[in-house]
């Protein structure tokens, strides 16, 4: 079936199987590979890219049922001229990420959580991230980040 | 021994925020599923769903049928194109049974997921699907799931082995045990349970194999932590020359142990990608990693202490029952035996003896897994610590005082035979509990005790040692284990004045790029950015032994340390043929060689690296170029310790558990990046702390893994675990030139212990002595319930 | 982690979506945020032929004031219910219960009308609906009727609604001033209760509900009566497995379950005013 959605900010169509997850549209067919695959129980996170400006998991959407949406993935954040977005910023000043696996998902969740909530507490910023796994970090600085970004 | 880190006005000590990450933020990076390999097609297996069943017929009409399908291959069919079994690299004793394992079984399937067919396809889908039309009779048996009903011999898992027992490892006492025992004021015996893990690196493991057709190279793609251990031994397994084998670790997401191994899908797209001719990837789906990744901890152990009318620890006694799962992994049975020098733990303890016995099981096979047999050591013994205190009725942080190796013991000569570098568990301990406010817990404890109620405060300490840094190579071999502990570097300082340097560590996390560049960039005078670090390609970085155990600083950072020094003495004949000089007159600081008391007559390394690089006018004979190459085996382990300390709330009523406050105190010796020693130790306790408190394998009696997606396999967020307290002692390491300890395993290590510890402490009042792991809120409920009892 | 295939259509309205459900008979399933059903798709536990999807009815997707009661649209996401004003003012126990549904993301996706129908003992909003007795508006081939949500759940996964209806609204009583509390005890923020308890107390009314108590979402009735004639808290917990049919899982045998109701209602009843 023929799908057509705004990635990015760029106009994207295509022919895709109604199977299809749009976690692997965007990264078979666009070839958007940031965006990473950690379970099959939309239980990591690792997928979450913003749909229509809000977090979602992609490995839970159809690509079909995103058809006419703005999408935007960890690739759209950072400004074309190389500037990290704040929140991939604080990110990396405050070591929130180890091997990077869940950091696009991580971000993403994050940078939605501040636009739903621009000042959270640290328990909001921990349970604003429940849907979200990582491995290395503990969170700590995950969290620390976040707070960070929020501060400004 | 100095007591504070030593001060540097270089880049080595610094937070230097981590070169590796701007790729990681924006997607940048690539992970091995993320390569594109144009005609690639895709690999997939027929796993058996059950735990103990021959292979009776393998029907693959139905999905030759399918679309897309290429082939579909049966284990029997398969069995030529292997040159050996799968490798397990550490036969610990003579004796020990290791059954052949072949990628695809043969005749048998011994775990749920033992893979029994595979399909090639075009695409993945395509592949998943025609793996459901795959018709495959199996005639199963009874499952051999409980580790002391397997060494019962009850049920086999080899048949034809005679037994389950893979293997008996002993480390004997040099004097009679029973003596002491006999003779002891106190004696503790306690049975702990180390629950199966599932290890859940974020990343699933992916592979893609390249082949050359008419040239006979080959390239593997593989998220592993050991792509030089990986060369060896797939072209060993696969009768393919070293030489034409290719290994690339992309950007990896994580490992914690479970991709230091050798993989049947590894094995499986190279080999049919050399028999079609054409890429052949393949990409793990999550529950498909619960049981066809390593598993890690599985331990039935039982300990014993002997103690003085004091609380003076004069022997320790150690049975374990090692759960192998249905194979050898690469260093499976070797990983208890890792653990078997720590059983005595930090304490000045004269005699241990450790037996243990490795049975195969019905699951998943075992394999490293974060701190691969030391957390387990390191949770018993402090688990019986507080079991002695409490029989005494002496404080736990009393009773670890009396028995702490002294600062001055050190260099200490266990009674193993090794030597511990160096520590100073009583200053560990002690800034621990002024962070925790110990005392102001105990108090407030006594305080709700008196009061009543339903919330109760515990608070555990756990005191440990790491052995890390593996290995001097000569300790391996008395280990029996297949290869050395060695690790290569080269520095290779281009005709800019940029440095490369290789490494034959391979990292997944743990940013050797940033702290390489900063070794470097003091070594050299360079600016860590002038550094790029090369690693987890063989064809970039031909020799190396991969990172695993804490080793990479202490074994492949000494090693470029080493390279770099070679470097400089090259550079400085150089500098002294150039200025007309004595080399002995010349003084090296920051990149800028000087006459001695001749500041003016100076030649600054980026003019010696272009004079090295023209090879116009060097000393006669030399070479040109500026780099160097190293292999260093280090002398010994070495030693990291710590002291943790965690206060938790239990709710009696509902037994769940509230971590309140986590202190942790880590000595790693000299820090290259604080910032990321840090973050190793956040995410070591987290995970030690989720073995404590979420997560276990839960298999049921047929053999079927009932916890096998990230749904029902609790591995904690962000809101379920607590913000840390961190802090640190700084005892260098006086057997390397850095004096650094390593920092990887030491949080996993501390956590489990401490947190147990705290639960029990809490739960003291109701008659509670143990809970087993994890513990659940139900666990909690039903051990107050049976205390009361 | 790649779903069976299946044809995919999409509905324009929900005539048409009953219809098109109607032709393809009974491996057709509506798809609305489909956080209940994808999951189940890609590990292969369901792998219908056919996809309605019914997503993009946005005019089922509204929570208004319908007088002496609220009406929710079937399709109004969860994070909707969560930050809705009139939600918080006349049934703040709605708008919280349906904050703790899954995670952020699940919340941005899910719908009320999908979690409902899905019919999952274990999810948090069918409980919240036998505890305020909503009334669950269906629509078929021949109209709409209204099913009392305290009989609309019959067994694990499976309600009173027919194979051609499609629940279109939610009715839920104005509890304005009432006393609530939702208590949902799990191991991990992002997972299904172990047991969760929906509860509230408005003059001489009372309801409970119970998550992963049984087959279905439970009434618990006895309970219920028992606070409204004024019972104490301790004791009217005391009844809370009464209509209860609690199961074994990994996270907690019978008797625990049974343990832990008792003690999440008393909680929740506190919270609720009672003494």
């Amino acid at each position: 079936m023929q799908i057509s959605m705004t990635v990015n900010g760029v106009a994207r169509s295509a022919d895709v199987e109604p199977r299809t997850l749009l976690v692997h549209f965007v990264r078979e067919q666009l070839g958007l590979t940031g965006t990473n695959i950690g379970c099959d129980t939309s239980s990591c996170g690792a997928c979450t890219i913003h749909m229509d400006g809000e977090s979602v998991k992609s490995c839970t959407v159809l690509a079909a049922q995103a058809d006419g949406a703005a999408i935007t993935t960890i690739e759209g954040l950072a400004s074309a001229d190389g500037t990290l977005h704040p929140m991939q910023e604080s990110f990396r000043q405050c070591h929130g990420l180890q091997c990077g696996y869940c950091t696009p998902g991580m971000v993403m969740a994050a940078v939605g959580l501040l636009n739903e909530n621009p000042n959270p507490t640290e328990a909001q910023v921990r349970v604003g991230l429940e849907g979200n796994l990582c491995r290395c970090t503990g969170y700590h600085n995950i969290v620390k980040s976040v707070l960070h970004c929020a501060a400004g | 021994m100095t007591a504070t880190l030593t001060p540097t006005t270089g880049k080595i000590g610094q937070s230097i925020l981590r070169k590796e990450d701007p790729p990681l933020l924006t997607g940048e990076a690539k992970y091995t599923a993320d390569l594109n390999i144009p005609g690639a097609v895709f690999l997939a297996l027929v796993r058996s769903p059950y735990a103990n069943a021959r292979i009776v017929s393998i029907a693959k009409s139905d999905a030759l049928a399918m679309p897309g399908v290429i082939a579909v291959y049966s284990g029997a069919e398969l069995a030529p194109l292997w040159a050996a079994p799968m490798p397990c690299a550490w036969p610990v004793t003579p004796d020990m049974l290791n059954p052949a394992h072949h990628p695809v079984a043969q005749s048998q399937a011994n775990y749920v997921g033992d893979a029994v067919a595979v399909v090639l396809a075009h695409t993945d889908a395509q592949a998943r699907d025609a793996v459901e039309k795959v018709v495959v009779e199996y005639d199963a048996s009874e499952a051999v799931i409980d580790l002391e009903d397997a060494l019962s011999d009850r049920v086999l898992v080899h048949p034809h082995l005679g037994t389950n027992k893979s293997y008996r490892w002993e480390l004997k006492p040099q004097g009679d045990l029973s003596e002491i025992f006999a003779n002891a004021v106190f004696t503790v015996k306690e049975r702990y349970i180390q629950q199966r893990l599932l290890p859940m690196a974020m990343e699933p493991r992916a592979v893609a194999a390249v082949p050359q057709p008419f040239g006979g190279d080959i390239t593997l793609y593989s998220a592993t932590q050991i792509p030089h251990i990986l060369k060896v031994m797939a072209a060993i397994t696969l009768g393919i020359p070293e030489h034409q084998v290719r290994v690339v670790a992309p950007s990896v997401g994580g490992g914690f142990g479970c991709k230091l191994d050798v993989y049947a899908e590894e094995l499986l797209c190279m080999a049919l990608s050399r028999k079609h001719g054409i890429p052949v990837r393949w990409t793990e789906t999550r529950s498909e990693n619960a049981v066809a990744t390593v598993h890690g901890r599985g331990q039935v152990q039982t300990i014993e202490l002997a103690a003085d009318a004091n609380g003076r620890v004069q022997a320790v006694r150690v049975h374990i029952i090692g759960d192998m799962g249905a194979y050898l992994q690469l260093v499976t049975p070797g990983v208890p035996l890792l653990g078997a020098f720590l059983y005595a733990g930090v304490y000045d303890v004269p005699a241990l003896s450790f037996e243990c016995d490795g049975v195969f099981t019905n699951m998943t096979p075992t394999d490293a897994y974060r701190g691969a047999g030391r957390p387990e050591a390191t949770y018993a013994i402090e688990r019986a610590m507080d079991s002695l205190a409490s029989k005494m009725g002496v404080d736990p942080m009393e009773l670890r005082s009396r028995n702490y190796i002294k600062p001055e013991q050190f260099p200490y000569t266990a009674m193993t035979g090794l030597v511990y570098d160096s520590g100073d568990h009583q200053a560990a301990a002690t800034k621990a509990a002024g962070m925790a406010d110990y005392a102001g817990v105990r108090a407030e404890q006594a305080t709700r005790r008196e009061a009543g109620g339903t919330k109760h405060l515990g608070i555990g300490v756990s005191s440990y040692f790491e052995m890390c840094g593996l290995a001097p190579s000569r300790v391996l071999a008395s280990l029996n284990y297949s290869a050395g502990g060695w690790e290569a570097a080269t520095v290779r300082v281009l005709p800019t004045n940029k440095v490369q340097v290789v490494t034959g560590a391979t990292p997944h996390g743990q940013g050797h790029e940033t702290s390489w560049s900063q070794i470097i960039a003091d070594k050299l005078g360079v600016s860590p950015d002038d550094v790029d670090v090369l690693h987890s390609d063989t064809a970039l970085s031909p020799l190396g032994l991969d990172t695993y155990g804490s080793r990479s600083l202490v074994v492949g950072g000494i090693a470029i340390v080493l390279a770099a020094d070679k470097v400089i003495a090259k550079a400085k004949a150089i500098a002294a043929h150039q200025l007309e000089c004595s080399e002995d007159d010349l003084d090296f600081a920051d990149g800028l060689f000087t006459v001695r008391g001749t500041p003016d007559r100076n030649m600054p390394m980026a003019a010696i690296a272009f004079a090295a690089f023209t090879a116009h006018n060097l000393p006669d004979g030399m070479e040109p170029n500026l780099e160097a190459h190293t292999t260093y085996d280090p002398p010994n382990f070495s030693w990291p310790f710590g002291c943790h300390i965690c206060v938790v709330e239990v709710d009696s009523e509902t037994g769940a558990v509230e971590v309140l406050k986590y202190v942790a105190i880590d000595d790693c010796g000299n820090q290259i990046n604080p910032m990321i020693v840090e973050g190793q130790v956040h995410g070591g306790i987290i995970q030690g702390l989720a073995q404590a408190l979420f997560e276990e394998a839960c298999y049921d009696e047929a053999g079927n893994l009932r916890t096998s997606t990230l749904a029902e396999y609790l591995v904690p967020a962000a809101s379920d675990v607590p913000s840390m307290i961190t802090g640190h002692t700084y005892t260098p390491s006086p057997t390397n030139v850095l004096g650094v300890k390593g920092i990887g395993e030491a949080g996993t290590i501390g956590a489990a212990p401490a947190v147990i510890n705290a639960i029990v402490d809490a739960l003291a009042p109701f008659g509670v002595h143990d809970i087993t792991m994890p513990a659940s809120p139900q666990r909690v409920w039903q051990t107050i319930k049976e205390a009361a009892k | 982690m790649i779903p069976a295939a299946f044809d995919y259509v999409r509905a324009g309205s929900a005539d048409e979506a009953i219809s098109l459900i109607g032709q393809h008979g009974d491996e057709a399933k509506f798809l609305a945020g489909g956080h209940s059903l994808l999951p189940l798709m890609k590990l292969r536990l369901a792998a219908p032929s056919v996809l309605v999807d019914i997503g993009r009815l946005r005019d089922l997707s509204y929570i208004r004031d319908a007088g002496d009661h609220l009406a929710i649209g079937a399709l109004t996401r969860h994070h909707d219910v969560e930050n809705s004003a009139m939600l918080h003012e006349h049934l703040g126990l709605l708008a919280h219960a349906a904050g703790h549904v899954g995670d952020p993301q699940v919340r941005h996706r899910g719908t009320i009308g999908g979690s409902i129908a899905h019919a999952d003992p274990a999810s948090d909003l069918p409980a919240v609906m036998v505890a305020v007795d909503a009334t669950l508006v269906a629509q078929g081939p021949n109209g709409r009727r209204d099913i009392a949500a305290r009989s609309f759940f019959t067994g694990f996964l499976e309600s009173t609604l027919a194979a051609d209806e499609m629940l279109v609204e939610i009715k839920v009583p104005k509890l304005t001033g009432a006393k609530w509390s939702f208590q949902k005890f799990n191991r991990r923020a992002q997972d299904w209760a172990i047991v969760g308890v929906a509860a509230y107390k408005l003059n001489g009314s009372a309801g409970v509900g119970l998550v992963n108590m049984g087959s279905t979402p439970i009434f618990a009735s006895s309970t219920s009566a028992a606070v409204a004639s004024g019972a104490s808290a301790a004791d009217a917990a005391a009844l809370a497995n009464a209509e209860a049919e609690a199961q074994a899982d990994l996270n907690a045998s019978v008797e625990y379950r049974e343990h832990l109701a008792r003690v999440l209602v008393r909680r929740a009843l506190q919270e609720c005013g009672a003494n």
